[in-house]
């Protein structure tokens, strides 16, 4: 394989397992649910779809890397919508959601 | 390279633990179930490392593509029970 896509998909991972980080620290140390479900829904769809590149990238041009573009497709799709019916779910139950100078409310249910 | 992709196993293995801690104490079910998708997701990634450090890409795939599918369908189960009317 040539050097320049081994290059290229080892940037690809590296950005993928960055992005992962914040949305790491964003689970854990944003005040409330949503603003948490906003770090994890956002960076993990991103870090996902970077680091599924950079891995077709390194597999080259197969049936394998062609899976792998699927996935990818398929995590941009189902990502947002798993994060928008978990964070629906929550409003439905009556999660407030966190303001700036309210009362602490991190109850959960 | 190999040892590269093992340096990145091991750094979303490390993310895996740091999110753990809000599947544990996280306050309600529905941090736990945000938690454990995203926890679901880096392993998505672990699994398609695992099968490039094994140099059997074209079996790990197909488990990383099942395991994708089951993320999201428990997440959409848990989030349409969790939003029903009923008190748990």
């Amino acid at each position: 394989m040539m050097g320049g896509a081994i290059i290229l998909s080892a940037l690809f991972l590296l950005g993928g397992v960055f992005f992962f980080f914040t949305a790491t620290v964003g689970v854990l140390r944003f005040p409330d649910f949503f603003s948490r479900l906003h770090a994890t829904g956002k960076g993990d769809t991103l870090a996902v779809l970077l680091c599924l590149i950079g891995l077709a990238i390194y597999e080259g041009f197969s049936l394998t890397a062609l899976k792998i573009v699927f996935i990818a497709v398929f995590m941009a799709l189902a990502q947002p919508t798993a994060t928008h019916a978990i964070s629906r779910a929550a409003l439905r139950k009556g999660i407030q959601p966190w303001m700036k100078g309210g009362q602490e409310n991190d109850s959960g249910v | 390279m190999s040892t590269f992709f093992l340096t990145i196993g091991f750094g979303l293995c490390a993310f895996v633990f740091c999110v753990l801690y809000r599947v544990v104490f996280g306050p309600g079910v529905f941090n736990r179930i945000a938690a454990i998708s995203a926890i679901g997701t880096k392993t998505l990634i672990i699994l398609l490392i695992m099968g490039f450090i094994y140099d059997r890409v074209e079996m790990f795939v197909d488990i990383s593509m099942v395991y994708a599918l089951l993320n999201f369908i428990g997440v959409l189960a848990a989030a349409k029970f969790l939003g029903l009317e009923t008190d748990l």
